[in-house]
């Protein structure tokens, strides 16, 4: 018998759909042994996660604001990794955007009006988280420094920055010796649909991002030379492309919508600076698989941005009501990721066997 | 002198999860597969080497047993980057993801809870009576001296053994290997395997002789630096030897700073501020003496395949 593995040419729409669901059903056939493991029906586990995030209305908005980070920063990840710059500093790049907009709160928000105040949250927010996204961009550029571990490196710089100011200097006066900045005041917070948690801003501003990714990529210059970029990187030196303009142009883009998505989080959740865990979630890492699962395409995000949204949110009904802890949804997510790959091999290769 | 020699003892306990997760890395890289699940298979061999060791009250079970944990899981990447050619650096990420969900769900019910027993110091006769150094290097846990050795043991099987020149032969060049009869998937996933069981080795480290106690994300990023030190290393375990210490080092010295009030978050960002500064002078000397990383680092290699 000889098994041999051959390139498959065209792949039918349908196909590669079946492929990408039965790629979850296998993640969530592995992942009912973790649940069986401590003795928890998986069933039962799987029906609460269903119906603590899609299966009511309470969990579909909670669903919607945990999807709209993670569409935020997907869509940044989605420019970057059509360049072939591995940005896993996403959550770092929240949280400088989140400290950065927090110090616009605390210091401009109160003598000043509602909309002066957002724009410069906003503008602010996307500065920093572009800037921190920068400095790994041009380390690698320059120096040719492997980017995984330097955005990683500042994931955690970052989570201690902020642990040190909402600790210490940032403090708030009037939190009962809680580690949160001071409330921000009202006209550096969004508003929220009634009943939600949702602000309608971010909700939009997410959204709109994907639409506009997608007219990046697919319709201008740029777009053009950091997807020839990612595919062939000699061709793209050959064809005359800035690499590192075109690195900086990917990094700008990425790291800024990662702070935007902290912007969010802490004017229109949380409203003053909190303990780094909570303000970014690990939606960064998240928001690597959102991407994936997207196959790169900037619309598609929005659909998984949607499924992980339900997921996170699976997570805090497992911890709540089973006892699990939160990180158990990091191995459900580290299997999707690993079968969304065996899936991919089949929609890629096809295996032959003869006799 | 005294404070001298119990910084210096702790740099060496902190050094060694360090260098056995680097001489790992160093050599799966070598065969030509990057490995980043680190932190992960370390968080699963922490906490399977702890729950192991209170179940059986016996540390050498335990520490076996989260090297295993460690291998295991080293096989899924191994899976998904040699026979189904998946990208590798996502593959690592989903370790990483995989090894600290499942270790935080395993680690749920061992929380405050004490280890009945662990690896304590042994004194090497002779050795341990020489002044300054022998308390420093000869009277240490088994595992420290396991670490040396193996590092040691592995950079003579790399680069003066006929095993050695094939592993490096697939990491360089897998079609010229292949020619020559080699069987590259075999030798990566041999590497692989090995390369995970030091890390699971590592994890079952920290709990078991660096502290004997789980805390959910104890591993604290130590899994991304040996990353980085497999690179300082230039993929040597020897040099892997020196850049674990240092960064051991590097570890404690948080713990020095800590009465002399700079802010502990401040403190914990040292490893990583250290760990870019380190990579920032490595890339010169890795630019200036061309020395990097092995050729088909990250490839996936498909027979028959341009």
């Amino acid at each position: 018998m000889h098994i041999s593995i051959e390139k498959r040419g065209y792949v039918s729409k349908n196909f590669s759909t079946a492929i990408y669901i039965s790629s979850i059903f296998f993640a969530v056939i592995v992942s009912s042994f973790i649940f069986l493991f401590r003795g928890v029906n998986p069933f039962y586990a799987f029906y609460k996660i269903f119906q603590g995030s899609f299966g009511s209305l309470y969990g579909i908005k909670e669903t919607i604001t945990k999807a709209i980070p993670l569409l935020l920063i997907a869509e940044g990840l989605i420019v970057a990794f059509k360049g072939k710059f591995w940005n896993i500093g996403a959550n770092g790049q929240l949280l400088i955007g989140a400290t950065l907009s927090t110090w616009v709160a605390l210091n401009f928000g109160p003598t000043n009006s509602t909309i002066p105040t957002l724009l410069l949250m906003f503008l602010v927010g996307f500065i920093g988280g572009a800037l921190y996204g920068l400095i790994p961009a041009l380390m690698k550029v320059k120096l040719g420094i492997n980017e995984i571990i330097i955005t990683l490196m500042f994931n955690y710089i970052a989570e201690d920055f902020v642990e040190y100011l909402v600790y210490g200097p940032w403090k708030g006066k009037t939190q009962y010796g809680f580690p949160y900045t001071d409330n921000f005041p009202s006209s550096a917070t969004l508003a929220q649909i009634p009943g939600t948690r949702i602000s309608y801003v971010t909700l939009i501003v997410a959204l709109i991002s994907a639409i506009l990714i997608y007219f990046f990529i697919e319709k201008t210059k740029y777009g053009f030379e950091i997807k020839v970029t990612g595919e062939n990187p000699h061709a793209a030196k050959y064809s005359g492309i800035n690499f590192v303009k075109i690195t900086i142009i990917m990094m700008l883009i990425s790291g800024g919508l990662a702070g935007i998505a902290g912007v969010g989080e802490v004017a229109g959740i949380h409203k003053h600076l909190t303990y780094p865990s909570q303000v970014s979630s690990g939606y960064g890492y998240t928001a690597i698989i959102v991407a994936w699962l997207a196959q790169l395409n900037p619309i598609l995000a929005i659909i998984s941005a949607f499924f992980f949204g339900g997921i996170l949110v699976g997570g805090d009904i497992i911890q709540t009501s089973l006892g699990f802890p939160f990180s158990t949804i990091n191995a459900f997510n580290g299997f999707i990721l690993i079968f969304v790959m065996v899936g991919n091999f089949f929609t890629e290769y096809k295996i032959k066997i003869r006799r | 002198m005294n404070l001298i020699i119990s910084i210096l003892q702790r740099t060496m306990v902190a050094g060694t999860p360090l260098l056995l997760g680097t001489v790992g890395e160093i050599l799966a890289e070598r065969s030509g597969i990057l490995n980043l699940g680190i932190e992960g298979m370390m968080a699963l061999g922490a906490i399977v080497g702890f729950s192991i060791t209170y179940v059986t009250k016996n540390p050498v079970i335990g520490v076996v047993a989260g090297i295993l944990a460690g291998g295991v899981l080293s096989l899924i990447h191994a899976f998904v980057s040699i026979t189904i050619k998946g990208n590798q650096t996502l593959s690592g990420l989903a370790i990483a993801m995989i090894g600290s969900g499942l270790a935080g769900m395993l680690g749920k019910s061992y929380i405050g809870v004490a280890l009945p027993s662990k690896f304590s110091e042994i004194a090497i006769p002779g050795l341990s009576n020489i002044p300054f150094i022998g308390p420093i290097l000869f009277n240490r846990d088994p595992l420290f001296y396991i670490g040396i050795i193996l590092a040691v043991f592995f950079w003579f099987l790399l680069f003066k053994t006929r095993w050695g020149i094939n592993i490096r032969s697939v990491g360089e060049n897998p079609k010229a290997a292949d020619a020559l009869g080699v069987n590259v998937g075999l030798i990566r996933y041999i590497s692989t395997f090995i390369g995970g069981c030091f890390a699971g080795f590592a994890g079952a480290y920290l709990t078991l002789a660096y502290m004997p106690n789980w805390i959910e994300g104890m591993t604290g990023g130590r899994g991304w630096i040996v990353i980085a030190l497999t690179i300082f290393a230039q993929w040597n375990p020897l040099r892997a030897i020196l850049g674990a210490y240092i960064f051991g080092g590097v570890d404690v010295l948080q713990y020095i700073l800590q009465p002399l009030g700079i802010p502990v978050p401040i403190l914990k960002m040292t490893p990583y501020i250290v760990t870019i500064i380190i990579l920032l002078i490595t890339a010169r000397e890795v630019i200036r003496k061309h020395l990097g990383a092995p050729n088909a680092l990250g490839e996936p290699f498909v027979k028959g395949e341009k």
